[in-house]
């Protein structure tokens, strides 16, 4: 019997790349919180996270003007738009108050994330040595 | 690693808060210069914030903020007739700067806040990251 480790770690890989990649969406948006015609965005981490486990190897992107091919984008698809609850005179979609409990929320997930993948290491180290 | 670019991200808003303060300390230091002709007035300073868009970000829009410049305020001043003042010219009047220190103390409380935003959303990242690197300990 072989330990596969797709199998061992699960979806937790593929989480933690999206917790990190909304992390910097976030952080974007309370970065221009202040900035006139910002619009928030976020991603929709339920399609994002199927379309992570689909995807297929990423092209090798070596200068800053190769494109990315569409099979080597970052995980979760593109960025929407968030919906302003209370729209700004100039243009601005940030709510800092909403980005900022996101964010935490996101950190945290993350640290779960961390958590479980940690787990699977330690359980497979423990199986190597036969202990 | 994206957390990595959560810093860079953090940084620029931090700066450019930081400019934000110090146009609005700029400004609350001269609200009372008065002086004598429309042209040496000091006229109020506002920065203006826009965003870095890395288009080449991996399909990932994401930005820091960057300041385009520092404008002055097209405010009018204040005309006021004081012709026992040092400063007043020959028809007895003298200028006020066009701050408006209520303004500029809600600039400042505004900007405060969000470098503090700022600065915990960096240490957050920075939390998360060595979070990581101790993963499988």
């Amino acid at each position: 019997m072989s330990i596969s480790f797709d199998s061992a770690l699960g979806i937790h890989p593929y989480a933690l790349s999206l917790w990190s990649r909304r992390a910097e969406l976030l952080a974007a948006n309370l970065a221009n919180a202040d900035t006139p015609d910002y619009k928030a965005r976020d991603i929709d981490f339920k399609t994002a996270l199927q379309q992570a486990q689909g995807t297929a190897l990423p092209l090798q992107v070596t200068h800053a003007k190769h494109l990315p091919s569409a099979a080597g984008q970052l995980p979760g698809g593109e960025a929407l738009y968030r919906v302003p609850l209370q729209a700004s005179i100039d243009g601005n979609t940030v709510d800092s108050q909403v980005e900022h409990g996101k964010f935490m929320q996101n950190a945290l997930q993350y640290q779960a994330s961390l958590h479980f993948l940690s787990g699977s290491f330690k359980g497979l180290r423990s199986a190597l040595k036969g202990e | 690693m994206s957390l990595f670019k959560i810093i860079d991200i953090s940084g620029t808003a931090m700066s450019a808060q930081t400019l934000r303060l110090n146009t609005t300390a700029s400004n609350l230091a001269n609200a009372d210069s008065v002086s004598s002709s429309v042209n040496q007035t000091y006229r109020a300073r506002h920065p203006v914030f826009a965003t870095v868009l890395n288009e080449f970000n991996q399909g990932a829009a994401t930005g820091g903020v960057q300041v385009l410049g520092v404008v002055e305020s097209k405010a009018p001043l204040r005309q006021e007739y004081a012709p026992d003042h040092p400063m007043a010219n020959e028809a007895g009047y003298i200028f006020h700067p066009n701050v408006n220190p209520i303004e500029e103390m809600a600039n400042m409380i505004s900007a405060s806040r969000s470098y503090q935003n700022s600065v915990e959303v960096a240490n957050t990242s920075k939390q998360l990251l060595l979070r990581t690197l101790q993963l499988g300990e």
